[in-house]
């Protein structure tokens, strides 16, 4: 839906310009979701952008409060869908603050696994969808038919495609099915080739490069002023990664780089995803070699199912428990929380007031999308013509259900 | 990121008195502090070279109905040179307004709109304070715990409750 | 025309006009790029390499005018009730509705002050695809089932024609 609505017409010697204000979306391919942006335009310059937001606003917050911690996990999953698992660690690491437990370290290894892929997963869909906002329809044909393979594992290990759910309080709801460790290395070994197509695709493409080289440039202390994380700060050559600065689950076991850019345009914050996903192949890689056998769900029955489902026919203990935990749900003690991880998108915390019953009293989600967005609004980035919006907004991959919640 | 590392010593001198540390809090220094001393305490926080405050990670509105003051905000800040994390809250009264921190950290702009649109709360100064999320009639503020989770009955809204006079702040 | 070149020599077929409009329009079933929440990304991938809806005559368009087909992708807000109907409206007759996904279809688990409690409150539904999200295989055998729809309907005479009011007995 494009809409222009005249705003002033003036006569100049040259001819005659027109000042006009432009409705883009909230349906058009290229706003990723429902979006609204109005632009006033000066002819093709961008004088300004204001973004309408809201419209997938689903009131997720204000139901955390009616839910109880282990209905919650599925809310989480459907506010940055590309990566749900990475959601639900993220939550699950604020419930498990406030309780003083740990996940077992094969659940942790699990969960890392998991968030990698699905980091792989978001990056995949936003490295093809940019250059086809910009004019290359091939390259999201290749990335969707590649992410097809990490929504299969996803299916094997979770039995659902998208939005797997899989985290518990306390850590995984199975164990990895046999045979998986090998589907997964298996699927290193074939992605990390892909991951050169994508580049040489596009790496000496002149017209793809003409769109997004030097194209909303967003200088270092910009970025940390505009709130910005994840990899659309590291492009802006800021040193910060929360997997390494502030390590949480077993990230501190792993090898990997921060991948960083300098000029922090376009075409850095799509490089730099690309990439971050050969990172997230050896930090997979890695994970498998180390995963220890052993638990992958805490031992409190309290707090989780029990592991062993023939003790619910035999040990009435064990039933009473299950109960409860099943109709109720489990107490959190009072206190508060802020838990942060690096999710594909950026900083994505979650900061949990409890009030010692069986419902959060206040959980807030601070969506790194919802931030990233923000930059579009400035005027520090150099993004001059329609055109450029276009890119600039690919580039800062916002995902509609995590800025509305 | 334990609170003994933050030299937070200094914030407490320099303040004398009116900015209090949140001994409750545990994963994370907190300092209590009132909203008319906010905008000085975050420029202190961001432009002192030890501590170097210069990343706002979140402002997050919560409402304590029916303590009073009820309402409250937090700011998480983040300091990228040191690694350090710190919680600022700042307790309102009803009906709520604190300053805002717009010029201080740009990216508070549509955190504080956030704060506006779910909570009511009034930020002094704020360069464009609209509704974000919701439409501009919305009538009251969504995330007010006196505001029914299926908002109010119309006629697209056949589920929601029936509207008491003075219900959901309008 | 593979299988039918040289096959038949010049000749008259006979079917009825309803048939072959009715497989016209079920042959290019073009729906709208039309996403708002997570089930768009099925729908995406249900588009893209894989599962390949192309194969079924369902052509991605960007424009309403130009669309036969609205897949109500994800959840339907009260701010965006508007729009959508807006777009149903835009789009030429024939025109069908498929409500992909259980927020399109009742809300889902979104009873909420700001969600639409299912898309049928706004425009008529052909289709309901279950699922959260469904999988694209489900979106695929949603097409089947409206092709299937649209071979039974019928055109030329839709309606048994009215009895006209006889001008003497009134």
């Amino acid at each position: 839906m494009t809409e222009v609505t005249t705003l002033q017409e003036t006569k100049t010697g040259s001819g005659y310009a027109r000042e006009v204000l432009m409705n883009l979306g909230p349906q058009h391919p290229s706003t990723h979701g429902v979006l609204r942006l109005l632009l006033q335009m000066d002819g093709e310059i961008v004088e300004r952008i204001e973004p309408h937001i809201g419209l997938l606003h689903r009131g997720t917050e204000k139901l955390f409060e009616s839910f109880t911690y282990t209905q919650i996990f599925p809310l989480t999953d459907r506010l940055d869908y590309l990566c749900p698992p990475s959601n639900n660690l993220g939550y699950a690491l604020a419930v498990e603050a406030l309780l003083g437990i740990e996940a077992p370290i094969r659940a942790q290894y699990i969960r890392v696994i998991m968030a990698e892929l699905a980091r792989i997963s978001g990056h995949l869909l936003i490295t093809g969808a940019l250059p086809m906002d910009v004019g290359a329809m091939t390259s999201l044909l290749y990335t969707m038919r590649d992410r097809e393979m990490v929504l299969d594992l996803m299916e094997m290990i979770s039995g659902v495609r998208m939005h797997t759910s899989f985290v518990r309080v306390g850590g995984v709801r199975e164990d990895l099915p046999e045979g998986c460790e090998a589907r997964i290395l298996e699927f290193c070994d074939i992605f990390a080739d892909r991951i050169l197509d994508y580049e040489t695709l596009l790496k000496n493409n002149r017209i793809f490069l003409a769109r997004v080289e030097n194209i909303g440039n967003i200088a270092a202390e910009d970025a940390i002023a505009l709130g910005l994380t994840g990899p659309n700060l590291r492009a802006s050559g800021v040193d910060w990664d929360l997997r390494r600065d502030a390590p949480y689950e077993i990230y501190d076991r792993l090898e990997f780089n921060v991948i960083t850019r300098k000029d922090g345009d376009c075409y850095d914050r799509w490089k730099c995803r690309l990439d971050e996903m050969r990172e997230s192949l050896r930090m997979i890689r890695q994970c498998v070699e180390q995963m220890p056998k052993g638990d992958f769900l805490v031992d409190d029955p309290k707090i989780a199912f029990p592991v062993d489902k023939d003790l619910l026919a035999h040990s009435m203990e064990t039933h009473i428990h299950h109960f409860e935990l099943a109709a109720y749900g489990f107490k959190v003690p009072k206190g508060e929380v802020y838990t942060a991880i690096e999710a594909p998108k950026g900083e994505l915390g979650y900061y949990l007031i409890s009030d010692g019953s069986e419902k959060p009293f206040r959980l807030k989600v601070r969506s790194p999308s919802f931030v990233n967005l923000q930059a579009l609004t400035e005027r520090t980035t150099n993004v001059k013509y329609l055109a450029d919006v276009i890119a600039m907004l690919g580039s800062l991959d916002p995902v509609m259900g995590e800025v509305d919640k | 990121m334990m609170a003994s590392e933050v030299p937070l010593a200094k914030v407490l001198e320099r303040f004398g008195g009116k900015v209090e540390l949140d001994e409750t809090a545990t994963d994370m220094p907190c300092l209590l502090v009132p909203p008319e001393d906010l905008v000085e305490l975050c420029l202190f926080l961001r432009d002192d070279a030890e501590l170097q405050f210069n990343f706002l990670s979140d402002i997050c509105g919560v409402d304590f109905h029916p303590e009073i003051p009820r309402f409250m905000l937090v700011y998480h800040l983040v300091s990228i040179p040191n690694h350090w994390r710190l919680r600022l809250k700042c307790r309102l009264f009803d009906p709520p307004a604190a300053p805002t921190i717009t010029p201080v950290w740009t990216t508070a702009n549509w955190h504080e709109r956030e704060a506006y649109d779910m909570y009511g709360i009034i930020f002094d100064g704020h360069p464009d304070l609209r509704r974000l999320y919701m439409w501009d009639e919305f009538d009251g503020f969504p995330m007010r715990r006196d505001f029914p989770l299926r908002g109010y009955k119309d006629n697209y809204n056949p589920l929601g409750a029936t509207r008491r006079d003075g219900g959901g702040g309008a | 025309m593979g299988v039918l070149t040289n096959r038949f020599q010049d000749s008259v077929f006979f079917t009825t006009s309803d048939n072959i409009i009715n497989w016209s329009r079920k042959s290019s079933l073009w729906p709208q790029t039309f996403g708002i929440a997570c089930c768009a990304i099925e729908m995406i991938s249900a588009g893209c390499s894989r599962y390949d809806l192309d194969r079924f005559g369902v052509v991605f368009r960007p424009s309403p005018r130009q669309s036969d087909v609205m897949i109500v992708a994800g959840t339907v807000t009260r701010k965006m009730a508007p729009i959508v109907r807006r777009l149903y409206d835009q789009m030429a007759e024939p025109r069908y509705v498929i409500a992909m996904g259980t927020c399109a279809i009742s809300g889902g688990v979104y009873n909420t002050y700001a969600v639409v409690q299912g898309v049928d409150c706004i425009i008529p539904v052909d289709i309901h695809v279950a699922g959260c999200p469904p999988r694209p295989e489900a979106l695929l055998h949603g097409f089947l089932q409206l092709q299937d729809k649209i071979t039974g309907t019928r055109v030329l005479r839709a309606e048994e024609p009215e009895t006209l009011p006889s001008p003497e007995g009134a």
